[in-house]
């Protein structure tokens, strides 16, 4: 079901501190778990006005006018770490930029291998990184959903996410009430319960 | 074959040695292109192969035909306002949902905005490294590229203490072995023919590009609200207007809009002072490298963008306007309608689809997408580890788009040739002076330099247009007119049963349709033709062939293996196929069958 949403400017992209960043594809099953993991965040966190957190999607090149604005630097990804499936991983430091390319998980990641890379070229690289990742288990369900293991590691992964905002000196604050429309990080379509609901039954089986 | 012509007037031959790039794209999406050499390595055969499924219309059907545009968004990790755009206008034309004129401004402005962006981060980010030899720029003197730099633009970051920072800094980088974004690139090769000081000048502004995208992109932050993927709405924009000094709060103010209009006047500056300086300094030297024509010398073909007036997309409301021309005779301008069945077709008899008539085409209104995964008896290797693909037979998850019959460039340069061919006076002053002073006659845009130009002169003319509609729109909400949209048909309950739809336009790298069939109020099927498709197309069943093979034929290649020219070719054409093709798993198995609930 359709909201017309009316949305407020949402502007300059230099005015945060912290950028929470999600990347992947929300329509590749697993892919989606950078996308899904940022918005259950938001969904339960209240940030202070210098945080940022943010829906990247495959934006690759695109994302570096925030990357380059942010001093410090948290993602959600899926990576592929040559582990169990749905296994949880968090990376510090320098190991972020290695873990987003070591192997390729998607397209997305040899652009924001790149962009790492050009953010420290042009001497704007986050001080503080943070990755937190994890293994895929289905990547080619077009149209799909998280797996049931990855869907299981979201909340601990909305928590590891915030014990490192507060090692940043950023404290989460719980929220209250349901996001309002313009709260959400994505539109509403692409919210995993509507995005869900609206997708055709696949026969012979879902992964 | 051994040696064939095509119906198009191209020559194969395949008998020479095989090269094979894979993959060819530096963002988004996975291409592959494979060529035959002759003794003098000079390419005389090539293969186009887009190498992914993805089933955007098994995702769509059955949906809110209003949500589309969030859809259609996520398909592409680079074009995302652009498919947004085409899918409301869409729903919008199978809806007769007309839009308010502010609307149409803020929608031109962001496209206007994201063409300028677009080519700019295309041609220093992704293109600009298959003419500058960044190791080079090691070696340059300071004071030189700072001479250099103040005789082609009064830029002012042009001391030979700003260059020489700039040097420090990449030697730096590139010594501590993390050549990141330069890591794959062909350094050294006798294919580059820059001065270390012009190849210093290019990767200062590289990163001087990086530095500029920090504006433009608020500009799609300010309208669209969320980014980097914007908000978009069926019947106008999502955002409200107001210009007093109380009112909404939320509202897009005289805060913001003066931002826009600075934000605007630095685009302006960049492109009339770094990007088209650097353009021409760069091509001055590449001036007898007058490779990768192919089809723009003969076929090419705009929808047309940039309404002037909202819901009129006449050649007379059309800035950048819409016609096709074939066989090269600028004097003929055709008019594309892109709802005629016998006008824009796709073919499958190379692609792994299957149709019922493969020898036939359809119009995406009649479109069928059932994949067909096999290989030619041709073939070297196996289904899942392809060496050589046998180009007689299915060889791409590309379907080929056809104008009526007639394989088409499409892109910037393609709009411009239209726009030059129909009179546009603003375009054709701008193309005229920049030949001549290069000293360069028309006939030199038909190549992969041209097409690199075109994107250039694009850019620098989308800068100057959002001026023009920013002060239109400034003066239509001084009239008084805040209206952003147009609600009155958004209730499905005021929808007829079953409507078609086409929203088509121009996105930064080419024509793009969407069409849609709409069944009571739910989406029964959606087909995209995306820019990418129809350059990077396969052959169609009459063995005409797409622009990007046919730009690569009678290129000789330095270093086969080096292949900077196929590279240089194929990036010209900004190639980006995550939206064009498809994924599909590694064992190549067909997708389940989908049943809509």
């Amino acid at each position: 079901m359709s909201d017309a949403e009316v949305i407020q400017p949402d502007g300059n992209p230099g005015a945060f501190d912290t950028l929470v960043l999600g990347i992947g594809n929300v329509l590749y099953a697993d892919e989606g778990f950078g996308i899904r993991a940022v918005e259950a965040l938001n969904a339960r966190y209240a940030f202070p006005e210098d945080v940022r957190v943010m829906d990247g999607g495959t934006q690759g090149i695109f994302l570096l006018p925030w990357v380059c604005s942010a001093r410090r630097l948290l993602i959600f990804d899926a990576v592929d770490f040559g582990m169990e499936p749905a296994t949880l991983k968090l990376v510090r430091g320098d190991d972020v930029p290695c873990f987003m390319g070591a192997k390729k998980v998607s397209m997305h990641q040899a652009g924001f291998q790149e962009v790492l890379a050009s953010a420290d070229l042009t001497g704007s690289l986050p001080a503080g990184l943070a990755l937190v990742g994890v293994q895929p288990k289905v990547l080619n369900d077009y149209g799909g959903s998280l797996t049931s293991g990855v869907r299981g590691r979201i909340d601990e992964a909305v928590e590891v996410a915030c014990q490192v905002l507060r090692e940043w000196n950023i404290e989460p604050l719980p929220r209250e009430k349901p996001l309002a429309g313009t709260e959400q990080i994505g539109p509403v379509a692409l919210d995993m319960r509507e995005y869900e609901l609206g997708r055709p039954v696949v026969e012979g089986g879902t992964p | 074959m051994a040696s064939v012509t095509t119906p198009n007037g191209f020559q194969l031959d395949d008998s020479g040695t095989r090269v094979v790039v894979d993959p060819i794209c530096r963002i988004e999406g996975h291409l592959r292109i494979e060529v035959n050499l002759d003794e003098n390595n000079v390419i005389r055969n090539a293969v186009s192969t887009g190498n992914m499924w993805r089933g955007l219309e098994v995702i769509l059907k059955g949906r809110d035909p209003r949500d589309a545009w969030a859809f259609t968004e996520r398909i592409c990790g680079v074009c995302t306002g652009v498919h947004a755009l085409q899918s409301v206008r869409a729903v919008e034309d199978a809806l007769n949902i007309e839009i308010p004129a502010n609307a149409n401004h803020i929608r031109n402005l962001m496209m206007l905005a994201q063409y300028s962006h677009d080519h700019i981060v295309h041609f220093y980010h992704l293109h600009a490294l298959d003419w500058v030899d960044v190791v080079s720029a090691l070696s340059a003197d300071p004071k030189a590229t700072s001479e250099l730099q103040q005789s082609i633009s009064k830029w002012p970051k042009s001391s030979p203490g700003y260059f020489s920072d700039v040097q420090n800094r990449l030697k730096k980088f590139v010594e501590s072995g993390q050549l990141g974004p330069f890591a794959n690139a062909y350094w050294g090769s006798p294919a580059y023919k820059l001065p270390p000081e012009a190849n210093l000048m290019a990767t200062t502004h590289y990163l001087e590009a990086l530095e500029f995208q920090k504006e433009i992109v608020k500009i799609h932050t300010i309208f669209g609200g969320r980014n980097p993927h914007p908000n978009w709405v069926v019947g106008g924009m999502p955002c409200s207007i107001n210009v007093a000094d109380a009112g909404a709060v939320g509202a897009v103010n005289m805060v913001w809009l003066n931002m826009v209009s600075d934000i605007i006047d630095q685009t302006i500056a960049f492109t009339d002072q770094v990007y088209l300086p650097d353009l021409k300094a760069i091509a001055s030297f590449y001036k007898d490298w007058g490779f990768g024509g192919g089809l723009s010398s003969k076929n090419v073909m705009s929808y047309g963008e940039f309404p002037a007036y909202a819901n009129n997309h006449t050649n007379e409301s059309l800035m950048l306007p819409n016609g096709a021309i074939l066989n090269g005779d600028l004097g003929t301008v055709y008019d594309v309608d892109v709802r005629d069945p016998d006008q824009v077709q796709e073919f499958v008899a190379h692609s792994w689809y299957k149709y019922p008539d493969e020898t036939a085409g359809l119009h995406p209104w009649d479109g069928v997408t059932e994949p067909n995964f096999e290989i030619g008896p041709n073939t070297v290797g196996t289904r899942t580890a392809i060496e050589n693909i046998d180009e007689g037979a299915k060889y791409s998850w590309l379907k080929s788009p056809r104008w009526r019959g007639n394989a088409m460039e499409v892109g910037p340069l393609a709009r411009y040739l239209v726009a030059y061919a129909r009179g546009k006076e603003d375009i054709k002053e701008q193309v005229d002076s920049t030949l001549a002073e290069l000293g360069l006659p028309i006939t030199a845009l038909f190549s992969t330099l041209g097409r690199t130009a075109a994107r250039g002169l694009e850019s620098q003319w989308c800068a100057w247009k959002m001026r023009e509609v920013f002060d239109d729109m400034m003066a239509n909400l001084k009239r008084g007119d805040m209206a952003t949209a147009n609600m009155e048909k958004f209730d499905p309950a005021t929808w007829e049963t079953d409507v078609k739809g086409v929203g088509y336009g121009e996105a930064p790298r080419g024509a793009l349709g969407h069409w849609v069939h709409i069944k009571d109020t739910k989406i029964e099927s959606y087909q995209c033709i995306v820019p990418s498709t129809w350059n990077a197309s396969p052959r169609d069943p009459a063995g005409n062939i797409g622009a990007y093979e046919a730009a690569l034929l009678g290129t000789p290649m330095a270093n086969p293996e080096q292949p900077l020219e196929i590279l240089r070719t194929i990036h010209s054409f900004d190639p980006c196929l995550a939206c064009a093709s498809h994924v599909m798993s590694h064992d190549g198995r067909e997708l389940a069958v989908v049943k809509v609930r």
